[in-house]
């Protein structure tokens, strides 16, 4: 594949017209595009390079850009995190692809002890310009090493900024501003998410990564959610409006820093809140967005918060059980029906 | 990729290498190393004596008898290379020239300190000088000095990263996933193993099934050798021709750098699990001490050489503990500075 004749599915398109897409396909475009506006970014991590990508997220890439920037590595994750570190200290603008979240945690150390705490203990001086891009989430019955949603794990580090992107557009937008950010961006792709299938305008590029939005006005309730929950929060919505509870759905986008702003502003408007998140209940980010609302909005609340998150299991292989340890439609029209009534 | 092996691996084991470095050191480089030496000596004799006085404090992790390995070794770079040290670094930091009174003052955690005080003992940082910490975690600066390497590589940038760590960190798995990746990518990387032969208060013995650590260090296709780290015209001979050969695109190289810390561990420990008998023949082969001997038996050094270099120093490093006790504090007002470069809520 050339740099000018891309096999994009949206690169027939005129530019600025919406063309259909998939996730997937904004991610490699996203890459792509970073690629050709910057020399100091290269993307690398287990089979990114000839494999193409654990999600076919890199597939192309190494034909176009050769295998000094489409790196494949060893399966060391703690070594190759590392070395993004490192590289983005010497000056480089590294993309560094984890297959897993669960894998993740074999770097811990290096995205602990170092991505996120070099430029405090040294005074200002260290910039770790880095980012991390790792698939999260259950759904494809892979099991419990394969499935799990620690993002709120990494949301409780300082000095880190966590994004999650839910939509085409945010696909497609988010990996150039977190390139920009002279700090470490993790991104989290939920694996149910890179068949996503869409419009996105052609010459759509970066978004802000400091924001969430409001997905769906609504008076009633605040149904809060991010990354592959999203969808799931929209079709309860939809149920529930056809029963006249009218949800406002908040996409959070960036795990950390919280958009408090956003968040206290619709339960100002509601005072009902939902918050689904695919994580663990017990120490999980929604526990944290509670709480924050509970010191931020208490007076506002005509209801306890209300929270869906996944069972306290690890995720189980047969669908029923995996479907049953996950957040659900189901469970999230009924979670608002109780904080309504 | 081609696999390159030691220099000079010899059948009866000896792995020295023998080419004659350029360049070979004359008595005011001696005296240079010497003194370098004496300063890393002093300082860490005034640190123990401040953090007794409880004027500093946290860990205190002295290298007092394992000074030749980081001077030997800065010998051999230029001000271009980069750094990469362990949480026992207060003379790599210095040698590398980074300011006394900046260092001093980051044993005080004031704001003039090399690390604006938020490191301590541990996290001395200039990247000015690419002097790039000060890592508190075993092995956890392997990955970047892998990753400083990667950059210049691929820049094109004919820089080493020379990346001390100790003979612990050669049990952990960071270890072996760099030496692989450095080695797969034929990275500009001198490794420098400063083994002083205990992990803490764990024997080398009772740690590793394999104690040659050269050996490992080769196993993965790059050249390694052990060096006697109390002579420091020995450890500067082999570093130079180890970096000359990493700057000029010979890949990874290792150094095993021999060596014994005189004192315990850190400040809190009691050093039950060494004999003193052992403390005292290491202590025999003290390299300032052997340094000065050879030098004076040459007829390059008297007495009051030595004697107004100690003092010159002992001037200095009083001036720049009265420097980091005059310091500022910062402020509590700034708790929450150097978390995100664009400050957040």
């Amino acid at each position: 594949m050339s740099a000018k004749t891309s096999q994009h599915p949206a690169a027939a398109a005129t530019a600025g017209e919406p063309a259909t897409t998939t996730y997937r396909e904004a991610m490699r475009a996203a890459i792509r595009e970073a690629m050709r506006r910057d020399d100091r970014v290269f993307l690398m991590g287990e089979d990114v390079g000839s494999y193409g990508g654990c999600f076919a997220v890199s597939l192309g890439l190494l034909a176009e850009f050769g295998p000094e920037r489409i790196r494949d590595t060893p399966l060391s994750e703690s070594a190759f995190v590392g070395a993004g570190i490192g590289a983005a200290m010497g000056g480089m603008r590294p993309i560094v692809e984890i297959m897993t979240v669960n894998f993740s945690l074999l770097a811990l150390d290096q995205i602990l002890n170092n991505a996120a705490t070099l430029l405090h203990m040294s005074g200002g001086q260290v910039n770790v310009p880095l980012v991390i891009r790792m698939t999260t989430g259950a759904g494809r019955q892979v099991a419990a090493q394969h499935s799990h949603s620690l993002e709120g794990w990494y949301a409780h580090i300082p000095g880190l900024r966590l994004v999650a992107p839910a939509t085409l557009a945010d696909a497609r937008g988010m990996l150039w501003t977190a390139l920009e950010d002279p700090d470490p961006v993790l991104i989290f792709e939920h694996g149910s998410l890179y068949n996503l299938r869409g419009t996105l305008d052609e010459d759509a590029g970066a978004v802000d990564i400091d924001s969430a939005a409001v997905r769906r006005t609504g008076g009633d309730v605040t149904v809060i959610s991010y990354g592959g929950t999203l969808g799931k929060a929209m079709t309860a919505a939809g149920e529930l409006a056809a029963d006249g509870i009218d949800a406002e759905v908040i996409d959070l986008r960036t795990l950390r820093p919280l958009d408090d702003a956003t968040i206290m502003a619709s339960v100002g408007k509601t005072h009902r809140v939902v918050i689904v998140d695919e994580g663990w209940r017990s120490g999980s980010l929604s526990a944290e967005i509670s709480a924050r609302i509970m010191e931020q909005a208490f007076f506002e609340l005509d209801a306890p918060v209300r929270r869906v998150c996944s069972a306290e299991v690890p995720i189980p292989y047969p669908r029923h059980l995996e479907e049953a340890a996950l957040p659900q439609v189901d469970g999230i029209v009924a979670a608002v029906r109780a904080v309504v009534r | 990729m081609t696999r390159k092996t030691a220099p000079s691996t010899t059948a009866g084991g000896a792995r020295i290498p023998q080419a004659r470095p350029p360049g070979e050191a004359g008595p005011a480089h001696r005296f240079d190393l010497l003194r370098q030496m004496m300063f890393i000596r002093q300082f860490e004799d005034k640190c123990v004596e401040l953090y007794s006085g409880g004027e500093i404090h946290g860990f205190l992790h002295v290298y007092i008898g394992e000074e030749a390995v980081a001077v030997g070794v800065n010998s051999a770079l230029t001000p271009e290379d980069s750094i990469v040290s362990t949480y026992r670094e207060h003379g790599h930091a210095l040698v590398r020239g980074v300011p006394l009174d900046c260092v001093m003052a980051e044993m005080f955690g004031k704001t003039t300190g090399c690390s604006y005080g938020r490191g301590g003992s541990m996290h001395l940082f200039d990247v000015s000088r690419r002097f790039y910490g000060g890592n508190a975690i075993v092995a956890g600066g392997l990955p970047l000095a892998v990753g400083l390497a990667l950059a210049d590589k691929m820049r094109g940038d004919a820089r080493v990263t020379a990346c001390f760590f100790g003979d612990g960190a050669v049990a952990e798995g960071e270890f072996h996933e760099c030496m692989n990746l450095a080695a797969l990518w034929d990275l500009p990387v001198l490794f420098c193993c400063e083994n002083n032969r205990y992990a803490m208060g764990t024997a080398i013995e009772r740690a590793q099934a394999q104690t040659d650590l050269a050996l490992r260090a080769e196993s993965y296709g790059m050249p390694a050798w052990p060096v006697d780290g109390m002579d420091v015209l020995a450890v500067a001979k082999a570093a130079r021709l180890a970096a000359e050969s990493v700057r000029s695109g010979g890949g990874p190289h290792f150094l095993e750098l021999k060596t014994y810390r005189f004192r315990a561990h850190s400040m809190y420990d009691p050093d039950l699990y060494r004999d003193k008998a052992e403390i005292e023949q290491w202590k025999q082969r003290d390299p300032i001490t052997a340094l000065a001997g050879q030098m004076r038996a040459a007829g390059e050094l008297t007495d009051t050489d030595i004697e107004s270099a100690r003092d010159e120093i002992a001037a200095e490093i009083d001036a720049s503990v009265d420097s980091a006790r005059a310091a500022p504090a910062e402020p509590v007002d700034d708790l929450t500075r150097f978390v995100y470069s664009r400050r957040s809520s």
